[in-house]
């Protein structure tokens, strides 16, 4: 076939594609490449934008961060910008208990519930709890906070409190030291809440990794249901399970609508889950107004969030790349 | 003889059913979450849900009771999300084709997918706390814009990984069939995945949307809020979950009040958005191949 | 002929599709029984509710009862694990359990606190090894992984698991299919020394298997037993047309 069409002769006759076995002359391969390229500009994006966002961010705390220094404004204890002080600590250590009570509240309770959506359920138990968890998802934070307003805050004030005074008061923190329910605990449950749909999905597509056959093996000499998971199914996904609790850490860690209509926002170290706290993303979010009013304000309020960023790009990318490693597998 | 006893309570029985109620009973306290969550703002937020809360915008005094509404605000939203949500799917079509025509499980290809998942995961606090230092380096103030371009960078990762979830169950042999009648890849992305594409496009614009609608942490910083409609992209701009916030902080209950109401127009939106994709999806996934 | 199971009436559907058609057979104790039959005609699922392995599988349903020792193992006051510990399964690839060559051993028989101390344990682990003619080769290594086994091996590991919780009945769901000749003819042979001991089911392909196992036959055909007799009587005069048929067309 290629004695009447010569191949040196397709760069005279362009439109003759196909005819020519030199893929790189057609019109049509050339528009591959070229597609090609374009594509992979655009999946720098976000690759890109991380860099971008993590820069952009340090660019502008620099001036206070070469001020202070890193430690003292990471551990400084005394917030008051118009004297020029800048502690981040209490709001470190704020975001620290909302994040540890939501995630304690939710673990539990999301592990056991995606066990059994897992390992027990029928399809159609799934098939009705995959669009409520989808629900709760799509529900927005600021509705999350009312709901914490409406019925969380009063109920941990009324109830909770109470309660815990009278039982578990000896326990520092469980004492109950001030009149209102907007404390750590009821972020926490507010949190725990917004987080259960992620680390239940998670925790699921984990379970679904674990080959049949092994559930099978297990039964097949008598055992239970739940003695095959604790013994089989557990141990071969605890590093999964470790890395949904910590993804659904870092997505507490950033909450910040919510958390901040609920939590009280006094600059404090809390010493009880009945104690008021003020997160870093509820310091941010406050204060925009004044950013521009007094000197270094805005670089250190942008220095919380840069201290926010990097701890949650460091979990992120931890738990991520456990997950994607297991799910990988399958 | 038969080795076959009665199911007898031993300790290993007792567990098993006690673990599968304790299963049951945490399945069932995250399921009423939702519906806790619903009843509240329903309750809540009916009484005041007027004509007017839908159909006017601010007036005199309506910040200390007078009346007025949140078009404003709803009308702000439908621009911030809607926008957003273009521009997303603008950048993540493209980067959903390459993944799956050109780099599947390539070692780019899971950077890029883990970048996304690591976008996804930062919070919208610190994309309001980037787009506010942007716009301070370049003298830019909260705008529509502003607020439409970090709306896009959030829903950016979304979108792009609901359709890369969406064609990556796309079977091979249909990428092979196509290649094999001669199809360049850039062809068998054109015509074949995004036909394979279509449900997945739809609910991550939807996805995208509801959460851009809902996001209130990155437009507090870039879009700012006003009582007018935005007449031009470099205008500030209301939105509901703002509205929402701004009224409950309110002293006055009649404000706190809307705020409620506002709350459920906001939760209306979201959950028809939400329900409204996985209609649309389960519909359009009859036209693809399995 | 004294039977260790006992099928009656028993119809078996996956949704609307019936996948066993009235089922009456009986299983004799104590010897091989071979199930055979064209892929697709059931032979597996009429296994599976041998152990009731088949309600794994969701939206079944059975009708009818499957007797073991006289008792109806899907009666509802018995105790399912109790019947997969009294019937035990050969898969048809090895799945070996993630855990050590010992504890895969150990593992039922602690589900089910069989032994006392760790010297019973240990010396049950050794017995069944030996049963499966895999002591000599892993003694030295018994706390290795399981998956560092070949597939040979695997299998007879999991023939020595199932065992281990000693059950009365051996189900076979094609048992040697993922193995090489070699492997294969050792879990042959160990079943046949086994058969005094254990009554044993096994669901085959290859007539040859069958006819160098069998001491009792079934044939199926679409979801219904053809025929079932001892097996020489079967190879050498089966009474139903299809099954002739059947045997002539692997030669």
């Amino acid at each position: 076939m290629s004695q009447e069409n010569p191949t040196f002769s397709n760069q005279t006759n362009k439109q003759a594609e196909g005819r020519a076995f030199r893929p790189s002359a057609t019109l049509r391969a050339r528009q591959d490449q070229a597609a090609q390229r374009a594509f992979f500009i655009f999946s720098l994006l976000p690759v890109l934008l991380i860099l971008f966002v993590t820069v952009a961010l340090f660019f502008r705390s620099w001036p206070i961060i070469s001020e202070y220094g890193l430690s003292d404004l990471l551990f400084g204890e005394v917030w008051k910008p118009n004297n020029g002080q800048f502690g981040f600590w209490p709001f470190i250590l704020g975001t620290f208990w909302v994040t540890a009570v939501g995630v304690i509240l939710a673990v539990p309770a999301c592990l056991l519930a995606s066990i059994y959506l897992a390992e027990y359920a029928h399809n159609r138990t799934r098939s009705i709890a995959k669009p409520v968890l989808d629900l709760l998802a799509a529900i927005p934070p600021v509705v999350y906070g009312v709901w914490g307003l409406v019925a969380i805050v009063p109920f941990v004030d009324d109830k909770l409190a109470p309660l815990s005074d009278r039982w578990l008061g000896s326990f520092s923190i469980f004492s109950v030291n001030q009149p209102t329910g907007f404390n750590v605990l009821s972020a926490g449950i507010v949190l725990a809440v917004m987080v259960a749909p992620l680390i239940i999905s998670v925790m699921y597509e984990i379970f679904s990794t674990v080959p049949n056959d092994l559930r099978h093996a297990s039964l097949a000499v008598g055992a239970t249901q739940w003695q095959t998971i604790r013994n089989i199914i557990l141990p071969q996904v605890a590093p999964g399970i470790l890395a949904a609790v910590v993804l659904g850490a870092s997505r507490a860690l950033g909450e910040t609508i919510a958390v901040l209509m609920v939590v009280g926002n006094i600059p404090q170290i809390p010493t009880s889950i009945f104690d008021s706290a003020y997160p870093l993303p509820a310091l941010i979010a406050n204060n925009y107004g004044e950013m521009m009013s007094i000197p270094l304000y805005d670089a250190a309020l942008l220095s919380a969030a840069l201290v926010l960023l990097v701890v949650i790009l460091i979990f992120n990318i931890l738990s991520i790349i456990v997950l994607q490693r297991m799910t990988r597998k399958k | 003889m038969s080795l076959l006893r009665k199911k007898h309570w031993q300790r290993r029985h007792l567990m098993e059913t006690f673990m599968k109620f304790i299963m049951r009973v945490s399945l069932f306290i995250v399921a009423g979450a939702l519906g806790l969550i619903l009843w509240i703002v329903i309750v809540r937020g009916l009484p005041s849900l007027s004509w007017d809360m839908v159909t006017k915008i601010p007036e005199g005094g309506y910040y200390m009771g007078k009346v007025g509404g949140i078009l404003n605000a709803i009308i702000g939203s439908a621009y911030l999300a809607g926008g957003g949500t273009l521009l997303a799917v603008l950048f993540s079509v493209p980067i959903a084709l390459y993944l799956k025509t050109y780099l599947g499980d390539s070692k780019w290809g899971q950077y890029v997918r883990l970048s996304l998942d690591v976008l996804w995961g930062i919070p919208s606090i610190v994309y309001g706390a980037f787009g506010f230092a942007l716009m301070i380096t370049i003298g830019m103030r909260a705008s529509l814009l502003a607020g439409i371009i970090i709306l896009a960078f959030i829903e950016l990762p979304i979108m792009t990984r609901a359709m890369d979830e969406v064609i990556r169950r796309m079977p091979v042999d249909l990428e092979h069939a196509a290649l094999a009648l001669g199809s360049t890849k850039f062809e068998v992305a054109l015509r074949v995945v995004t036909r394979q594409m279509l449900p997945g496009i739809t609910t991550a614009i939807l996805l995208g949307f509801g959460r851009g609608i809902g996001d209130a942490a990155s437009v507090l910083f870039t879009a700012g809020y006003t009582d007018r409609i935005p007449t031009s992209l470099m205008r500030p701009t209301a939105s509901l979950p703002l509205a929402v916030f701004f009224q409950l902080g309110s002293p006055y209950p009649e404000v706190q009040q809307r705020g409620y109401a506002a709350a459920l127009i906001l939760t209306i939106i979201v959950l028809a958005v939400s329900l409204g994709s996985r209609w649309l999806s389960a519909r359009l996934n009859k036209y693809t191949i399995k | 002929m004294d039977s260790h199971i006992q099928v009656k009436n028993l119809n078996v559907y996956y949704g609307k599709q019936q996948a066993l058609k009235n089922i009456n057979i009986e299983i004799p104790k104590n010897q091989i029984t071979t199930i055979m039959g064209p892929s697709g005609c059931g032979k597996t699922t009429l296994l599976k509710t041998f152990n009731r392995f088949f309600e794994l599988t969701e939206d079944t349903s059975l009708t009818g009862e499957v007797l073991v020792d006289g008792k109806n193992i899907y009666d509802k006051d018995v105790d399912v694990t109790e019947v997969r510990k009294v019937v035990g399964l050969l898969a048809q690839r090895p799945s070996p359990l993630p855990m050590s060559i010992y504890e895969n051993i150990a593992y039922g028989m602690h589900i089910h606190k069989m032994k006392k101390d760790r010297s019973e344990y240990k010396a049950a682990v050794r017995h069944y090894l030996e049963i499966a003619g895999l002591w000599d080769e892993v003694q030295k290594r018994l706390h290795d992984p399981a998956t560092s086994l070949s597939i040979g091996q695997q299998q007879r590991l999991c023939l020595a698991r199932g065992l281990a919780v000693e059950p009365e009945i051996i189900l076979g769901d094609e048992p040697t299919s993922a193995l090489d000749p070699i492997s294969s003819q050792n879990i042959e042979s160990r079943l046949i020394e086994l058969k005094q001991q254990y009554t044993t089911v096994i669901v085959t392909h290859t007539l040859r298997q069958a006819k160098r196992l069998a001491d009792y036959v079934i044939y199926m055909y679409l979801g219904e037993v053809i025929e079932a007799g001892p097996a020489k009587e079967v190879f050498s005069n089966p009474k139903h047309e299809r099954t002739r048929q059947y045997l002539e067309g692997q030669f």
